[in-house]
């Protein structure tokens, strides 16, 4: 691929619980103004925190561009409600919603519902994946014109466009139709970290952004043409795909490291994800490995977000904006747009179209 | 003077909403939402309510397709106007029977702080197999059942609100009941109201008594004055024997009104809204939920069918259906043949709703009537057009009752509790 694909940040804003809706707003905004494609927002039943799809359903009214991706889990929770909340968020942003699906594998979270035990991660990441398959499903059951208000008919819809999706899963099924509308972007968008094994095959079936851990540029390549490949074996288009290389990010105290390079510069170290060095290294950083073609982009998780975000958003972006690496504003407003990512089709309304032609 | 409490309903999806209507706007589009709750706040309101359902409804084994349909999921909307709103109270219908104590209370709890202190649950409990369809449990549980778990649900909800201290500091909760098994600690600490409101809307003798141990208001379809001081009676009366005063709860029936700047063009409004709201089409529908069959080949402005209805019909899905169609029929047939009214104008007299047609004037002065006798603490004001069905409303009538001291004119609190002039729940640990 060439060098020359547009890159694509996205920050996460958690970090230690906040309860309030002021600092979330805040630093939504301060990574807008930097025009980063997505804020996200973690979660977990497992650990003190408010729930994240509401918290940025709050933020969507205060900011007005930026992408909003809360963590919503899939274990314990109804795959018909989970679809009906992201597409609210979708309807309340104005098309800049997505939702970062995740599993819950411990026995601790399973005791807080009392349904069923924990069960082996793979088949988690396998009803995580069905839960986003429903999801994009019932996104899908309203076709987008389906309301008609047809006045002479008596008719507010059309039911025709109206769809069962009459899904069967490993563990649940969804007769359908959605009781949302499709929203805005057709179908908000998708994303999943492709770290782990099963959680990569799901990733690259139903995610349009996948999230990947690699300590070099090399690393991270190979993890982006694992995940395109398992895709298009699955009949995806590749290019439909968001490869994003996570990093958690430590930038100190120092505006930039003494001499920036290999040794006194960024080290990756940990997991391989973690990243410390000032605002101009990381920027190097990204800078490299983009050009190098690795990555579609990358997600920065500050380790402390007050501090490192302002650091991210004014230092690092500022200076890949100087440079023409990364945009200077919105071009677009929904999440989709930003990302490159077309509107999908309606899978319902291209099969009664190639019905009726055939 | 007792003072009222009014709420806002946003219309959404029901068969009273005028569409067709060249004001109405998007049901599902932000700027709907927000253009009513700044309404209700500007008015001074204490709640801005939405209701809830959870598949959508079938007729005659399709897609009913009259009335409005779609709509967002109650606390993602929420959510996002507590960004728009200061002061103003945020109420979801959310089902007992398709959620689970530790989410829901959580997604509660997290309302309430991102809105400081203005989110209130109004639980409800309808299921069956038709909406389980789209859930993990399906529709497995009995009508004797529903409310069992509905008590249980909230009362375990607030086992997990009291499982933070006061003062911060979170311990384990451990709940082990008929309906559910949960322990663990909760990940919310304690909201600005301690525990969200609860409301509870049902109609019952184990809804009124679920309400009378657990709610904080009740939402209810009495909206006459001789039925609403029966059942503000009968409600009231119940608490007693779990500890509470009549002033805990709040009773509030859901009511239309139509303003004209006289009575008599008031009037005039309401016929032409009523002819609105049931469309020839509309009236043909509304005579097959009572019959429960299919009724699309009669004329609306013909005479009514002489068959009888089908008392067992599966015909109707997703709502409730009409609790004696056979006594309904009679009447309905009773009130043609003296009035010489065909299908359409049979349906418009006899489903009418509208609870006050007036005057602004000689609305407030009725509204007053109403909570000063005893059949209501307040209204929950259910407009026929989305979003600015109570734009009227507030400019006329609100100002007419302030003056009168029958409502506040500012609040004097920033959480719902204290607009409804509720204590905060004594911490449980
Ligand atoms: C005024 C009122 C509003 C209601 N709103 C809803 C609603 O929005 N969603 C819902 O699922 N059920 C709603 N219900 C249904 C009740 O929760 C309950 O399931 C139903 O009335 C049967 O219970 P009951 O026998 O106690 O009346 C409503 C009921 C009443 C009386």
């Amino acid at each position: 691929m060439s060098a020359t694909r547009p890159l694509h940040l996205a920050a996460e804003i958690g970090g230690p619980p906040r309860y309030d809706a002021d600092s979330h707003v805040a630093l939504a905004r301060l990574a807008e103004q930097g025009a980063l494609d997505f804020v996200t927002l973690g979660d977990s039943f497992a650990r003190p925190g408010p729930d994240a799809l509401a918290v940025l359903a709050r933020v969507a009214p205060a900011t007005t561009r930026i992408g909003l991706v809360p963590t919503v889990t899939t274990t314990h929770t109804e795959p018909f409600h989970v679809s009906s909340a992201v597409a609210t968020l979708d309807w309340v942003s104005g098309g800049r919603a997505g939702w970062h699906a995740d599993v819950s594998t411990t026995e601790a979270e399973a005791r807080l519902f009392g349904r069923r035990g924990a069960a082996p991660a793979a088949a988690l990441w396998q009803e995580a994946g069905e839960t986003a398959d429903v999801g994009a499903r019932l996104w899908d059951s309203w076709e987008d014109d389906a309301e008609i208000r047809d006045v002479a008919t008596g008719r507010f819809i059309d039911r025709d466009k109206l769809h069962y999706v009459d899904f069967e899963g490993s563990t649940f099924s969804v007769r359908g139709p959605a009781i949302v509308p499709r929203p805005p972007q057709g179908r908000p968008v998708t994303v999943f970290d492709g770290t782990g094994g099963p959680a990569r095959e799901s990733a690259a079936r139903y995610a349009d952004v996948v999230y990947v851990r690699a300590t070099s540029p090399e690393q991270a390549a190979s993890l982006r043409a694992d995940v395109r490949r398992i895709a298009a074996a699955h009949g995806r288009d590749p290019d439909t795909l968001r490869v994003l290389v996570a990093l958690t990010v430590d930038l100190g105290d120092a505006e930039t490291a003494p001499e920036p390079g290999l040794e006194s510069g960024p080290q990756l170290a940990g997991r391989g994800t973690y990243f410390r060095g000032g605002p101009v290294d990381l920027a190097e950083l990204i800078t490299q490995w983009h050009r190098g073609g690795a990555v579609d982009g990358f997600h920065l998780t500050p380790i402390t977000p007050e501090r490192d975000l302002e650091r991210i958003v004014n230092g690092t972006v500022a200076l890949l904006q100087h440079r023409s690496l990364f945009r200077t504003f919105y071009p677009g407003g929904t999440l989709r747009e930003h990302l490159r990512l077309a509107r999908p089709a309606n899978r319902y309304a291209h099969a009664r179209t190639a019905g009726a032609t055939s | 003077m007792k003072q009222m409490h009014l709420a806002a309903h946003f219309p959404g999806v029901n068969s009273t909403t005028v569409w067709a209507d060249p004001r109405s706007r998007s049901q599902i589009d932000f700027a709907s939402f927000e253009h009513l709750a700044r309404t209700a706040e500007r008015g001074r309101f204490d709640f801005f309510f939405l209701a809830e359902g959870l598949r959508l409804r079938e007729h005659n084994g399709r897609i009913h397709d009259l009335d409005v349909v779609g709509r967002p999921e109650s606390l993602t909307v929420l959510n996002a106007l507590a960004a728009v709103t200061d002061r103003l109270g945020l109420a979801a219908t959310v089902n007992a029977t398709f959620n689970e104590p530790y989410e829901l209370a959580r997604r509660l709890a997290t309302l309430d702080h991102l809105s400081g202190g203005r989110a209130a649950w109004n639980v409800v409990t309808s299921s069956d197999a038709f909406t389980g369809e789209n859930f993990r449990r399906g529709g497995y549980l009995d009508r004797a059942d529903r409310y069992t778990r509905a008590a249980e649900f909230v009362s375990t909800a607030r086992e997990l609100w009291d499982s933070w201290t006061p003062d911060g500091t979170s311990r384990p909760f451990a709940h082990s009941g008929q309906h559910f098994e949960v322990s663990g600690e909760f990940t919310v600490p304690r909201s600005p109201q301690g525990h969200p409101v609860v409301i509870q809307a049902g109609d019952s003798d184990e809804g009124r008594e679920f309400a009378a141990s657990a709610a904080d208001v009740i939402f209810t379809r009495h909206g006459t004055l001789e039925a609403g001081r029966v059942f503000y009676a009968d409600v009231k009366e119940r608490l007693a024997k779990y500890g509470r005063q009549p002033d805990d709860l709040k009773i509030m029936p859901g009511v239309t009104v139509v303003l004209g700047d006289t009575d008599a063009e008031a009037q005039q409004n309401a016929a032409e809204i009523r002819r609105q709201q049931v469309s020839p089409q509309n009236a043909i529908l509304a005579l097959e939920q009572v019959w429960g069959r299919d009724l699309s080949s009669y004329d609306p402005d013909g005479p009514l069918p002489d068959i009888e209805p089908d008392p067992d019909s599966g015909l109707v899905k997703g709502r409730v259906r009409v609790a004696d169609p056979l006594a309904v029929a009679a009447r309905w047939r009773a009130l043609s043949a003296a009035k010489g009214l065909s299908i359409r104008q049979t349906v418009i007299e006899s489903t009418a709703r509208q609870s006050f047609i007036g005057s602004p004037q000689s609305v407030a002065a009725e509204l007053e009537t109403f909570v000063s006798t005893d059949a209501a603490d307040g209204f929950i004001l259910v407009p026929h057009l989305t979003p600015g069905g109570l734009d009227d409303f507030v400019d006329r009538v609100v100002p007419l009752l302030q003056e009168r001291g029958a409502f506040r004119s500012e609040y004097t609190g920033s959480t719902l509790r204290s607009h409804l002039g509720l204590a905060e729940p004594v911490w449980k640990g």
